[in-house]
């Protein structure tokens, strides 16, 4: 197991070089000059020569690649031009509210997804499994951006129940606060595991080893939560991970909408200012996170079925 | 007294096509340490009468649609809650299905699988129960149980998974075991192997064993009695002796002429020319006329003939040809 885990970090190697490659290539395409940018209009063209040279503007692409993949290796993702600061001290103020918002609604999707995904697999077929499926595609259908709205329009704005955005201090306060834009990550992701788990519960229900268990006389309740449900949580677990990636990508415009000081936010804020190390940066840090958490989804998915092994 | 006694059961299946009646009027009985050969093309009733017993359709849009299944001791499954039943799985009826590579639950060790069904009817320990899980793996011969205990499904071979899944159902001694084609999905070595574990186990605590099978040599070699169904119905049953030595119904009759030895025919599995019928809208009367080479035209009007017995012959041997109806009635 530990091996495996090895063998998989360093075959991630390779994948990380192509991402920083990506990257690094896309942006240059990106129009605007981050120095002029940086030192505002009404710059000197001398100023703005000497910016460009301070952050390694003027050099060849080639050169700027490597001061960015040793900014990489060394852990400092580059230095921020708006912020000046280590993009890395960036990150680390703002990830745990991303890593917040990801777990999270990834937690309020399973909440969500669970009862419905059983009452669906319960009745199949029936009016009650085609509504539920209905309501999930309309709720798949909506943009995050219009949900949000709607949902600070009513929730926070018309009925005052929850902040319209920005985080507090402590535990509770930040699970109160984070309620909103964790919602709307999380339901998609409710109407996918929704669907996937119908159709594994609907598949364990049917499996030979159900019929096992109730001719040993097990009750409903104890066939299902011992034998269906475990069985076809499993599934679920890799389309979770599967999901994650765009999870993380959803937080995004969220977290903007939300006025939470995010990784999202960062970036967002990043691109209006043409703050290149920092996009550049975060490119590279969104990938590492979403290979990461693929990783540890692959880890418990070998972990709760004992026949896959991790290669 | 007969342990279990089938009166005129009827179970249904709904299907996108109609309602197809897999089991339409069964009579047996099985009485206590007899094993009881059950016979046919597949697709004739077989599973369905045997899932009936204990309503263990699978998850499929199955029910009872008439007929009593008395249990000795505990009277008319049939008309118990499910609730009441649950009590009677697994503790008076075990059952074993076809194919063991997924008979067992993928996700839960062996061990577990089997203490299971010893604490759900008995008040023990955890302890106690793997002591008993443990015992039985011995009991059905497998080495190094304590290892087995701990193992996946996945880990073990086809043959070692029916003998865990034997040990699970002979958990709680029960007094009637339905095996559904237990050796169909093995190898021709391992399927001796477990039947000869069945025959122990009544040989040794009497207890009394309904066999699926279409391997007529099989029901020669361990069974007692048995039932020929064709198409949802019994067609011929009585004492294998009887039966196999002298078939008194086509359809058994073509069934041994298909064996392999005999002359003329290929294959056991698909023996004779056609197929069953449909269980939806099935042909009236005997239901083997459009494929039995002795029809005669009264043979495909009104309802199926029943159950009868031959002239002479004893111990109740009797089979549903008209035929010998006629033969018995003129004598
Ligand atoms: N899951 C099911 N859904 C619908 N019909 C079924 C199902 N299982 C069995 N049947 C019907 O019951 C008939 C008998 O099936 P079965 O008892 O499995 O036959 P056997 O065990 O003799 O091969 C089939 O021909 C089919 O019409
Ligand atoms: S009743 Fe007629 S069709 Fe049926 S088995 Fe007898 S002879 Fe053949
Ligand atoms: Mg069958």
């Amino acid at each position: 197991m530990f091996l495996a885990i090895l063998k998989r970090l360093l075959m991630l190697i390779p994948v990380l070089i192509g991402i920083t490659l990506i990257s690094f290539l896309l942006l240059q395409i990106m129009p605007g000059d981050p120095a002029s940018r940086a030192m505002g209009s009404r710059a000197s063209a001398e100023d703005l020569q000497a910016m460009r040279e301070l952050w390694g503007l003027d050099k060849p692409i080639w050169v700027q690649y490597f001061y960015f993949l040793r900014d990489c290796v060394t852990g400092s993702f580059g230095v921020s031009i708006f912020h000046k600061q280590p993009i890395i001290t960036l990150v680390a103020d703002r990830l745990p509210y991303t890593l917040a918002i990801v777990l999270y609604s990834t937690v309020i999707a399973l909440v969500i997804a669970l009862p419905f995904a059983i009452l669906a697999a319960a009745n199949r077929g029936r009016f009650l499994d085609v509504a539920i499926r209905q309501i999930f595609v309309v709720l798949i259908a909506l943009p995050p951006f219009w949900l949000c709205y709607v949902l600070i329009l009513w929730l926070a704005l018309n009925l005052g129940m929850f902040p319209t955005g920005g985080v507090g201090t402590g535990f509770f306060e930040n699970l109160y606060r984070l309620f909103l834009p964790s919602l709307v990550v999380g339901l998609s992701t409710a109407a996918l595991i929704q669907q996937s788990l119908r159709a594994a519960l609907i598949d364990a229900m049917k499996a030979d080893y159900v019929d096992t268990a109730r001719a040993k006389g097990l009750r409903g309740y104890e066939v299902f939560l011992r034998h269906i449900l475990p069985n076809s949580l499993i599934s679920t677990i890799s389309i979770i991970g599967v999901r994650v990636s765009w999870i993380i990508g959803g937080t995004v415009v969220v977290e903007k909408i939300f006025s939470v000081p995010g990784l999202g936010s960062l970036l967002i804020d990043s691109i209006v200012s043409r703050d290149l190390p920092v996009i550049r940066g975060l490119t590279v840090f969104f990938a590492i996170l979403v290979v990461t958490v693929n990783l540890i989804a692959d880890i418990c998915y070998a972990l709760a079925d004992p026949r896959i092994r991790l290669e | 007294m007969s342990l279990l006694s089938i009166h005129d059961l009827v179970a249904e299946f709904d299907s996108p096509s109609g309602i197809a009646r897999a089991v339409d009027g069964v009579s047996f009985d099985v009485q206590p340490g007899e094993i009881f050969g059950i016979v046919g093309e597949s697709g004739c009733g077989k599973s369905a009468t045997c899932r009936a017993i204990l309503r263990l359709f699978g998850g499929a849009p199955a029910r009872i649609a008439g007929g009593r299944i008395l249990l000795d001791g505990v009277g008319d499954l049939a008309a118990l809650h499910e609730r009441q039943l649950a009590q009677v799985r697994g503790r008076d009826v075990a059952f074993i299905f076809q194919d063991p590579l997924t008979a067992l639950n993928p996700t839960m060790k062996i061990g577990r699988q089997i203490t299971e069904v010893i604490r759900r009817h008995q008040n023990i320990t955890r302890a106690k129960a793997r002591a008993a899980a443990l015992q039985l793996l011995r009991d059905v011969h497998i080495t190094s149980p304590e290892r087995r205990l701990d193992s996946y499904p996945h880990e073990l071979s086809g043959g070692l998974r029916q003998r865990v899944v034997i040990a699970m159902a002979l958990a709680l001694r029960p007094r009637l075991i339905i095996a559904d084609e237990p050796t169909t999905a093995l190898d021709v070595t391992v399927q001796d192997q477990i039947l000869r574990l069945l025959k122990e186990r009544r040989d040794r605590l009497g207890t009394s064993i309904i066999l699926i099978t279409h391997d007529l040599g099989v029901v020669s070699q361990i069974c007692d009695r048995m039932a020929v169904m064709y198409a949802g119905r019994v067609v011929e049953t009585g004492p294998v002796r009887e039966v196999l030595d002298s078939p008194s119904h086509p359809y058994t009759q073509a069934l041994l002429a298909a064996l392999p030895g005999q002359v003329g025919r290929e294959q056991a599995l698909t023996p004779i020319e056609g197929a069953p019928p449909s269980l939806i809208s099935p042909p009236p009367g005997c239901r083997f006329a459009p494929r039995c080479k002795l029809a005669q035209p009264d043979c495909a009007i009104g309802p199926p003939p029943p159950l009868h017995a031959r002239d002479g012959v004893s111990s109740g041997h009797v089979d549903a040809c008209i035929l010998n109806e006629v033969a018995h009635g003129a004598a």
